[in-house]
């Protein structure tokens, strides 16, 4: 065993890469769920995004154009989750899962052509002062575009729904539908904008994947991020500030795990791996406790009558 | 103007003619999916739903429907109790992985002795596994209120690696000249899981679905039981005036579901796959999820749905050996068959009305 080997300043800045495809994918949902939807599908969309961006990435040459793509087809799944629950008014679980066993398929349908092939580079941001910084500067200040756009969105989000009209309509229809309704919003135009924009997010954040993180495609890439970023909206307790801690936790967590099997700890790797999973469910466990912050109306479908 | 109205209650004729058309939907939209992918999309139809049963080699894929079909519906007769009760268990995956491994442990510790006992003891503790593995949690729901879905579903990436460690450590073959997988249970007589009638396909795993499928009609119409899930789900706010315990209720509906998993399992690792091995598990937990929403989570229905859906899943693999169908579009195609069996879903709680919308 060999921990001399871990640089943490390396360390830290591949946990902020780690991260930052949670905290998209926890971002999108946690708007969705704001709204009283609870969007399972996460996973489904994620994958989908990462082998869209990944495709129109090798195709065009150009890693933006992935991303747009990603979001677009991230997007376009999330619009049949719409469909099914706001207009079809099925149950908000079942097509969740739905929506992420048919995207894992639809992902390894899209990606066969695509196994092994390496996708073009993106550029890293090269702030003038700020990247030549001695630590801080390979830290926070030497990432793509795409990681610094994460935080902002966090930004975004958080001033949306606590400073504007359109954060407190969104919350509104969240917490009470029959009463949004009553006061005349639509009730299911709101929601299917959320679930779009949380489609979207996941879609950047499977792209992020497959695109800077790892980067290539391989089937069922995505591993289960799209279910913790589902656990990490409740860790956040619906707070998009706490959604960025918790994804670097996780993020933390994942890096610190695989830079410790590289080093050779004794635990074997197959322990080490199950570790992001393992700890997913004990945070839950610890915050579970305090159900207050959720939304009221979440997971119920609604129906105007009249 | 469109609009929907509430039914007071759900349509039987619309509850039984839904999973019909979703079926044929789907063999509409997955027509034309695989002309997109440049194949005869009738011909592929044709080979994926008419091959196996009716086709030259129906001899040999007849008895394949009853493989592939048991752990299905095994698991999915234990996935159904807890839907209709509002409790999801999305971890069957997991508890299928767990149930393997200890119903193979036991089979494997007591190598290389004969014995009749050795099989019936396999049988519990693969369902013994699976109850676990689904009592965590359960156990986490019932006392801090944790969340089923993520908890059981994070579970299945754990079983995923703690599968690779016993195959690649614990329960290795010994004599496997160094490869990964544990010895072939199929040529351990008194662990195997053999066929009941030779070239049936018929195994215990599938009479034990057909007994879990007979237990699981008698305790939902027959038995107080059966009808506290019922009401839990329908109307939980009731369930609770008539005092159904929903701890009660998560414990049995995970455990159920859990050991169900478990068992089949067990039966996969004595019988058709024959070893533990790292790709071990090929997706019946999830799968059985269509196949719980497609047989309507009723018994019978299940029943039904599970053949279908092993109908897929052998008629897929024809269709990638003689028209090049990749096996993905396969799973693309069962997840469009839930899909479309959520969106049809609407027609038996609601009724579509043209029309003004009267004045009361």
């Amino acid at each position: 065993m060999d921990l001399s080997a871990i640089n943490p300043v390396l360390l830290i800045a591949s946990l902020m890469v780690a991260a930052t495809p949670l905290l998209l994918a926890a971002i999108g949902e946690l708007v969705v769920e704001k709204s009283g939807v609870l969007n399972l599908g996460v996973e489904g969309m994620m994958i989908v995004g990462a082998i869209a961006g990944f495709a129109a990435a090798v195709e065009t040459g150009s890693p933006l154009m992935g991303f747009v793509a990603a979001a677009v087809a991230g997007a376009a799944l999330s619009l049949l989750f719409a469909g099914l629950t706001q207009l079809a008014l099925a149950n908000q679980v079942a097509s969740g899962l739905a929506l992420t066993l048919f995207g894992l398929g639809l992902s390894a349908l899209m990606g066969q052509r695509y196994v092994g092939v390496k996708p073009p580079q993106m550029a890293r941001v090269d702030l003038p002062l700020l990247s030549d910084l001695p630590i801080l500067g390979r830290i926070l200040f030497s990432h793509d575009v795409v990681l610094y756009f994460g935080i902002a969105l966090t930004a975004a989000v958080w001033a949306v729904l606590k400073f504007t009209r359109a954060g407190l309509i969104l919350r509104a229809v969240g917490e009470n539908h029959e009463a949004a309704h009553a006061l005349g919003y639509k009730v299911v135009k709101i929601r299917t904008l959320a679930i779009l924009f949380g489609g979207a997010c996941a879609g950047l954040g499977g792209a992020y994947i497959s695109l800077i993180r790892v980067p290539q495609w391989t089937e069922g890439m995505t591993a289960g991020i799209g279910w913790i970023a589902l656990a990490l909206v409740v860790f956040a307790s619906w707070k998009p500030w706490r959604a960025l801690l918790g994804a670097y936790l996780f993020g933390g967590v994942t890096v610190v795990q695989l830079n410790l099997q590289a080093a050779g700890v004794a635990i074997p790797v197959e322990y080490l791996a199950m570790s992001p999973y393992l700890i997913t469910i004990l945070v839950l466990v610890i915050l579970s406790a305090d159900k207050s912050s959720a939304p009221a109306s979440l997971g119920r479908s609604f129906h105007a009558s009249r | 103007m469109i609009r929907l109205e509430k039914r007071p209650q759900p349509s039987r004729a619309w509850s039984l003619a839904t999973p019909l058309m979703a079926v044929l939907a789907t063999m509409l939209m997955g027509g034309l999916l695989f002309a997109a992918l440049g194949k005869p999309p009738v011909e592929a139809i044709r080979t994926i739903f008419w091959e196996p049963l009716f086709g030259e080699f129906a001899f040999y894929y007849r008895p394949q429907l009853l493989v592939k079909g048991a752990p299905l519906v095994l698991i999915a007769i234990g996935l159904s109790l807890g839907f209709r009760a509002g409790i999801w268990n999305i971890g069957a995956e997991g508890q299928y992985i767990i149930g393997a491994l200890t119903g193979a442990g036991v089979g494997l510790a007591f190598y290389p002795m004969e014995s009749w006992i050795i099989f019936p003891l396999m049988i519990l503790a693969g369902a013994f596994g699976g109850w676990a593995w689904a009592m965590i949690p359960a156990v986490l729901k019932t006392r801090f209120g944790t969340n089923e879905i993520l908890v059981s579903l994070m579970l299945v990436y754990v079983a995923e690696q703690f599968l690779a460690s016993m195959s690649l450590g614990l329960m290795k073959n010994p004599e496997g000249f160094g490869f990964p997988g544990s010895r072939n249970l199929q040529q351990y007589d008194s662990a195997h899981n053999a066929e009941l009638i030779a070239g049936t396909g018929m195994h215990w795993g599938v009479v034990a679905a057909l007994i879990a499928v007979i237990f699981s009609y008698v305790l939902l119409n027959r038995h107080m039981l059966g009808y506290h899930i019922r009401l839990t789900g329908e109307a939980p706010r009731a369930a609770r005036f008539a005092g159904v315990k929903p701890a009660r209720l998560v414990l049995f509906c995970l455990g159920a579901s859990g050991a169900l998993a478990g068992l089949a399992g067990m039966f996969e690792v004595s019988g058709p796959s024959g070893q533990v091995s790292i790709d071990f598990n090929v997706g019946y937990g999830f799968t059985a999820i269509i196949v719980a929403f497609l047989g309507r989570l009723h018994p019978v229905g299940i029943l039904l749905a599970g053949g279908l859906m092993a109908l897929t899943y052998i008629g897929g693999d024809i269709a990638q050996g003689n028209l090049g169908l990749p096996s993905a579009a396969i799973q693309v195609f069962q997840g469009m068959l839930l899909f479309f069996l959520l969106a049809l879903d609407m027609l038996t709680n609601f009724r579509i009305s043209i029309g003004k919308p009267e004045v009361v």
